[in-house]
């Protein structure tokens, strides 16, 4: 029965392969187990008894009796370093359950109070004429934003991006394609506040152009464009050179191979790329609250005059603070939240299904 | 004009019956377009630096103030006073919060994916984690404003209680968890993601002979973990808490949402007040003036400046890792 893990766990296995009588005596395979069972009894005793009201300390309680009854059984069972390879063990599980915790929680919130307002009425309709303490209005006119301006920015960031990448692997060498590599790695950590500055200074201060979404899209499309450059420049490299080679030994110009036999071998996750980057840019705020200014009305066009998008309409009702409006901004995160899920879970599924066969 | 004629000549091999048909002008097209558009993404990042200089300098050459050592923050007063001191503490403060909370947690994540978890857990984990990083910060921000802030008081009175006496835990203010150490926990939360996969591909990347060696000599798995593991990896650890800073630097919304600004430096980090550089521009840019507005792009520079330094340090170490070890993070 054991025998399948033994491999996997170098110390279990030589304690239960070796003979007992060889054998320093460790800990039974129960013992995790039961010492967290007694951590956790202790834990509520002692929080009963000193009458401790929150049940955050009786966890601390608990698991810090955990540790240390772990480690002085097993110091004294089997030795010290058994005792401390046992502590290291239940501190990386703690890492991980403490990494889980706001993941849910997160989750949780925004999903039970989200449904709260969420219906079809919600999704179809605009704040117009609704004032910030009333209840109703909806999310449409930010929804149709946020796709729009997102569409935008994506056919800005991904033919530029799209077209590095395929400058770095198939023709860059030399210094200029270093200094594009390195400045592409470095733009993925630009703040969203600072492009949407930049657009700022240019479009609106410098050009005098007013707030719109076309705007908002440029200092998006910023923000996309190295994660385009980065994930499509990872698929390019996965393609066997022994494509191009054969193609190029047809006499097909180099063009074409890119792009008749490259890009398509690599189709798959250069869709994943850039539909990763349109999830990391649907969600930001920034660069929206300088550029896109925000309306309660609807404004199909992005072009002209302000738009709103999913995440200012969650500042803004958050900002109003008004019980209403708090359920407002949880719905609209759901949406957010969700529409952004949608689109890494349908990317990752293209990656999987579409992946190059190269053995990675 | 000179210079078109002989170059036709020289692309046009002597072989070839007809130009068209080789599709050498397609090649150049094609070549031209890719390496511009690589030359524009530089073109794109010096511009970002040079415009905001630029109305910085125009903001700068104004100020009454000292850019550096003003506690205040009045651009579209006349004459307009502002100076960068409480946001520099404020952003620099945060940061180093979330990242001696997350770094530590974010590598035992990553042990606990790449060497601790069952084999069938371990890939799932990782998309979870993954996943992580994909919540907008702005559901963070609400998150933390309206869920994290009520949970943590009991956490700042327990803090102040126990460890009030470190000056740093000291609450000399009543009032909610609106202060940088929540802001820092918050920015904890959110970096853990980035920093725990670059992390976890460093630690997949270890030699497997190492960590046989290391167990053939009789090692525990956690001697394991320090002996090979742990020095293979310092440097994936370093850049990629480094990564995980510069998204803490820039962080706008959930700053924003959670902290209640003022323009004091306190170094009691449970007292509601603070600033950061985001969170001033997101904060005052819809009340400025025009040179209000060339205020906040002067403290955008500086803020620029500062993960452009963090980000390229991470990349640099990056870089030099990738030479021998073939590292891809």
């Amino acid at each position: 029965m054991s025998h399948a893990i033994q491999d996997q766990r170098p110390t279990r296995a030589r304690k239960s392969a070796a003979p007992a009588s060889l054998t320093r005596g460790g800990l039974p395979r129960w013992a995790p187990a039961g010492i967290a069972v007694l951590a956790i009894a202790l834990g509520c005793g002692l929080g009963l008894a000193l009458d401790l009201s929150s049940k955050v300390q009786w966890g601390l309680i608990a698991g810090l009796l955990f540790i240390g009854i772990t480690y002085t059984a097993s110091a004294v069972v089997e030795n010290r370093r058994q005792a401390k390879d046992r502590v290291a063990t239940s501190l990386v599980w703690v890492c991980f359950v403490l990494a889980v915790i706001p993941l849910l929680s997160l989750m949780w919130t925004t999903i039970s109070r989200g449904l709260e307002l969420l219906s079809g009425n919600f999704l179809s309709h605009s704040m117009n004429g609704v004032t910030s303490f009333d209840e109703g209005g909806g999310v449409y006119h930010a929804l149709l934003g946020t796709i729009e301006q997102v569409a935008l920015a994506t056919l800005i960031a991904a033919p530029i991006g799209l077209l590095t990448a395929v400058y770095l692997v198939e023709y860059g060498k030399g210094r200029l394609a270093r200094s594009v590599t390195f400045f592409v790695d470095v733009m993925t950590g630009i703040p969203s506040i600072v492009a949407g500055l930049f657009i700022l200074t240019t479009w609106n201060l410098m050009l005098g152009f007013g707030p719109s979404g076309f705007a908002g899209a440029m200092a998006l499309s910023i923000l996309m464009m190295p994660v385009v450059v980065r994930s499509t420049e990872e698929m390019l490299k996965l393609v066997p050179n022994e494509l191009r080679e054969a193609a190029l030994a047809l006499g097909v110009p180099k063009w074409r191979v890119i792009l008749k036999v490259v890009l398509p071998t690599a189709i798959g996750g250069i869709s994943t790329g850039v539909m990763l980057a349109v999830a990391r840019i649907a969600g930001e705020t920034a660069p929206i609250m300088l550029l896109v200014f925000g309306t309660q009305l609807i404004n199909g066009n992005p072009f002209e005059g302000a738009q709103s998008s999913l995440p200012l309409y969650i500042w803004e009702q958050y900002k109003v603070g008004s019980e209403p409006s708090y359920d407002r901004a949880w719905a609209a995160a759901l949406v957010l939240i969700a529409f952004v899920m949608i689109l890494n879970l349908v990317a990752r599924g293209i990656a999987r299904w579409k992946a190059p066969k190269t053995g990675r | 004009m000179a210079s078109t004629t002989p170059t036709q000549i020289d692309t046009a091999p002597p072989v070839a019956k007809s130009g068209r048909s080789t599709g050498r002008a397609g090649d150049k097209i094609f070549a031209g377009l890719s390496k511009g558009s690589g030359i524009l993404l530089l073109v794109i990042m010096a511009s970002i630096a040079a415009f905001l200089t630029y109305r910085a300098t125009i903001a700068l050459s104004k100020n009454e103030g000292n850019f550096l050592t003003t506690f205040d923050w009045n651009a579209s007063a006349n004459p307009p006073v502002f100076g960068i001191a409480v946001l520099l503490f404020g952003t620099v403060v945060s940061s180093i919060i979330a990242m001696a909370i997350a770094v530590p947690i974010a590598v035992g994540i990553a042990l606990f994916i790449s060497h601790y978890a069952p084999r069938k857990l371990a890939a799932p984990l990782a998309y979870v984690v993954d996943l992580l990083a994909a919540v907008p910060s702005i559901i963070y921000g609400i998150w933390g404003a309206l869920f994290l802030v009520p949970q943590l008081n009991g956490l700042n009175l327990w803090l102040d209680e126990y460890l009030g006496w470190t000056y740093v835990f000291e609450k000399t203010q009543v009032g909610v968890a609106r202060s940088l150490f929540t802001v820092g926990i918050l920015l904890a939360i959110m970096i853990l993601p980035i920093v725990t996969s670059v992390s976890r591909e460093v630690f997949l990347q270890v030699p497997r002979m190492n960590e046989e060696a290391a167990l053939a000599l009789g090692a525990t798995r956690w001697e394991v973990i320090r002996m090979s593991v742990l020095p293979f990896g310092r440097s994936g650890v370093i850049s990629a808490s480094m990564l995980g800073l510069g998204r803490a630097l820039g962080e706008t919304m959930a700053v924003a949402t959670v902290l209640s600004p003022s323009f004091l430096i306190s170094g009691h980090i449970l007292n509601p007040g603070g600033g950061t550089f985001a969170q001033n521009i997101a904060a005052k840019f819809d009340e400025a003036n025009e040179f209000g507005r060339d205020a906040l792009i002067a403290s955008g520079l500086v803020l620029f400046l500062l993960t452009l330094l963090v980000n390229g340090a991470a990349r640099l170490i990056i870089a030099r890792r990738k030479d021998f070890s073939g590292a891809n993070a």
